[in-house]
């Protein structure tokens, strides 16, 4: 008689369940001893050297200037509020940046699949210069040696006597509208939102019934005729201030600071490069079958492109490009070598400075893009998911 | 009677030689015809203007004004900088300790990308333990009567080295790390992995830079205190780590579940079954995904110039600021000098990915 099949048996220790709980305990242990440790000797260190802790500091006087502010800054302002500019001057980059680059990056990735040798091969020298190359030197680049080397204001690089380029920076007409700009804005909002209403119902009843009303012209009546129409109505006038030399320097006009200006042409470049070889894979990888029954169809070579091959590349392209423009958000904080006042320049930089709060600073500028990464990814996985439901 | 219909077709267009090519590739349509005639005649007014900069009017010897009187690139600049675009500020005559470092690591390198040889996993053994240490002897020193060269005069295109290869080397194993940390079963160092491997993800590596610079003095105990580079490159590895640990999982996430569950039933722990069956297999699949990451990491060592130490780019930043040789012609040189040197680096590693990506037939699956 054969002995019953018995498991070996097991020390209590060894068993899987108790080994788990065990290591974590242990690692949970050590993770709170580095926690006791790391705060001691921190609060220990700021004790020493006489340093406020707490986010007091950031009611205090900043006491410094900030070249390029969207708020109302002086140096009255209190370091708060030098916060705040700085994370809308680098929203503003990051916004300005994505369109650049996504718009640059489209084009390089349709250059670099077209029947075009010639384009296609410019395409790919671009994108193997630009992307080998490291983000910090194209932006020394642009800033140091191309647009600091610019003429002063009274040489300007002239375009068509409106824009003008100088070491100054880039000065630019502004628009003006002298009363009821605001009824004109708010037709122009109102328009919008008219014309995403009405294409989403007419594509809801084209999903629906497989007809659908055409909706493409409620786009040129809600942005153009509806504002254009308050605009002749409120008898409103729109002039351009275009920017004059007067004695050494433009009055005038918009103007781009050159920090800003070769912050947002270095970001926009390097990105686009990415985006651009993003696209020429998404498109490759589109089956080469949909292509083939699209022209069976006798479909134009840029109909399949717009109708059949870019919506289906998109889904492979959309997770891919949410990590180049998250990349691009977080690479505006490179902008402060070149003078560009963001996060890392104004709060790592400065108020850490005058404060010697590192740990709150550096705190404040990690939570910042911490929160525009979160944003970026969760607006990314809405479209993403958009797109594989829908198909655009 | 039937008719040869191929009687009634028209003799074949020319389909070969260099006419029929243009034909085809560049003069398709009027509208392809009309982008390349303004395609190329941007090219034919942009190249040589650039050609002519960078060679024709170059100044190869002389001094500033020289260059200012050319026009052109100002090559000299660079060679009068030459040794320190290259060690920094390390002193003259312990520079062979330098080309000593490099030139091992370049000897055993070579082999490492042949496909033909054999015993690479000797040779990355080496480089990860022994190298390591020879390396930090040599470019040290204070060992064997070799005289301390203090990291403050390391610089130049040897910094760049130290800090990218310290990158690669110091981030794979903490990736690798956080990336079974985070597939672990235990939900504490799950949790811990996932949020540090996200929070790491989510800020830029400046903000790491300045937290090792400033932060982590803060940290210590008194009295103890790291090395402003050593601080660096702890906090460029921890960093690229946290990338890393992203392509290790994709890695170990493509690894079939028969894997495992053949590695357990043949009686192998975790550690075990993670050493000898699932890594070798996830790690081989995402070679071309961490060649990809070592190219950012390379890219990414100029950012220590923030926190003032002066690698390839941050010496050539100091030199064009240098009185005697401040000029526009000097200023676009260096930039373009160091460009090339990174675009050198990165472009052929680039392409070694791509290579290793076809040989693997990894890119096949896409």
């Amino acid at each position: 008689m054969t002995a019953p099949f018995l498991p070996p048996r097991q020390i209590f220790w060894t068993r899987r369940r108790v080994k788990s709980l065990l290591v974590q305990v242990v690692f949970l242990g050590g993770l709170a001893w580095l926690a006791y440790f790391l705060f001691a000797n921190t609060t220990a260190n700021l004790q020493r050297q006489g340093i406020a802790s707490g986010f007091g500091f950031l009611s205090q006087r900043a006491g410094f200037d900030v070249s390029l502010s969207f708020l109302p800054f002086t140096s009255d302002s209190s370091y708060g509020r030098a916060f705040w500019v700085a994370v809308v001057n680098a929203l503003v980059l990051s916004a300005l940046g994505i369109v650049l680059a996504t718009i640059l990056g489209f084009g390089l990735g349709l250059a670099r699949v077209s029947k075009n040798w010639l384009i296609a091969r410019l395409a790919t020298v671009y994108i193997e210069i630009f992307r080998n190359i490291p983000l910090l030197l194209q932006l020394f680049f642009w800033y140091f040696a191309i647009l600091r080397q610019l003429p002063g204001p009274k040489e300007s690089v002239v375009l068509a006597d409106l824009v003008f380029l100088n070491n100054r920076g880039l000065y630019m007409p502004r628009p003006q509208v002298d009363q009821g700009g605001w009824v004109i804005m708010v037709c122009f909002v109102a328009g919008l939102c008219m014309a995403l209403v009405m294409t989403l119902r007419a594509r809801q009843q084209r999903l629906k019934t497989g007809h659908g009303p055409k909706s493409w012209y409620w786009w040129p009546i809600g942005l153009v005729a509806l504002p254009l129409t308050a605009f002749m109505i409120t008898g409103a006038s729109l002039s351009f201030v275009i920017p004059e030399l007067r004695g050494f320097n433009y009055r005038g006009g918009m103007l781009m600071l050159p920090e800003m200006l070769a912050a947002l042409l270095g970001l926009g470049f390097y990105i686009a490069a990415a985006i651009g070889e993003i696209v020429r894979s998404g498109i490759q990888g589109v089956d080469k079958g949909q292509v083939e029954a699209a022209s069976a169809l006798g479909l134009a070579r840029r109909d399949i492109m717009r109708l059949v091959v870019l919506p289906q590349a998109m889904r492979i392209i959309i997770p891919p490009l949410a990590t180049q423009y998250l990349s691009l958000a977080k690479n505006t904080s490179l902008a402060a070598a070149i003078a560009f006042p963001e996060i890392i320049s104004i709060v790592a930089g400065t108020t850490l400075t005058q404060t010697g709060q590192a740990l709150e600073a550096i705190t404040l500028a990690m939570l910042f893009y911490m929160g525009v990464s979160l944003s970026i990814a969760a607006v990314m996985n809405f479209l993403n998911y958009r797109v594989l439901r829908h198909g655009n | 009677m039937a008719i040869d219909p191929t009687a009634f077709l028209p003799p074949p267009v020319v389909s070969a030689g260099p006419w029929a090519w243009m034909r085809r590739n560049l003069f398709t349509d009027w509208r392809q015809t009309a982008l390349t005639l303004i395609v190329l005649y941007a090219v034919i007014r942009g190249v040589p203007p650039l050609l002519g900069w960078l060679f024709v009017d170059a100044t190869w010897q002389g001094t500033r004004d020289d260059c200012v009187a050319n026009g052109g690139a100002c090559w000299a600049f660079v060679s009068a900088r030459w040794g320190q675009f290259i060690y920094g500020f390390y002193p003259v005559e312990e520079r062979w300790r330098v080309n000593v470092t490099f030139a091992v690591l370049a000897v055993s390198v070579v082999p490492l990308v042949l496909p033909m040889v054999r015993g690479k996993a000797w040779i990355i053994g080496f480089l990860l333990t022994l190298y390591p240490v020879l390396a930090f002897c040599l470019l040290y020193g204070g060992v064997l009567g070799l005289p301390v060269v203090e990291t403050a005069r390391w610089g130049g295109f040897m910094l760049t080295l130290v800090v990218a290869i310290t990158g690669i080397v110091g981030s794979l194993p903490i990736g690798i790390l956080l990336a079974l940390g985070r597939r672990s079963d235990m939900p504490a160092i799950r949790t811990f992995c996932t949020l540090f491997i996200e929070l790491f993800r989510a800020v830029p590596l400046i903000t790491v830079l300045f937290m090792a610079s400033v932060m982590l003095p803060l940290f210590l105990p008194s009295g103890f205190s790291l090395d402003k580079l050593l601080r660096a490159l702890i906090g460029v590895a921890v960093f690229n780590g946290a990338l890393m640990a992203e392509v290790v999982r994709g890695g170990l996430q493509a690894i079939p579940k028969g894997q495992y569950e053949a590695a357990t039933a043949a009686g192998m722990g975790y550690w075990r079954m993670m050493g000898f069956v699932i890594l070798p297999q996830a790690l081989r699949l995402v070679i071309p995904g961490l060649v990809n990451t070592w190219v950012a990491i390379i890219k990414d060592t100029t950012l220590v110039l923030i926190i003032g130490l002066f690698d390839l780019l941050g010496i050539v930043q100091a030199g064009i600021a240098d009185a005697n040789w401040l000029s526009a012609s000097v200023t676009k040189t260096g930039y373009v000098f160091a460009a090339m040197g990174f675009w050198i680096l990165c472009f052929s590693l680039s392409r070694y990915s791509m290579y290793l990506e076809r040989r693997l037939g990894l890119g096949a699956s896409r």
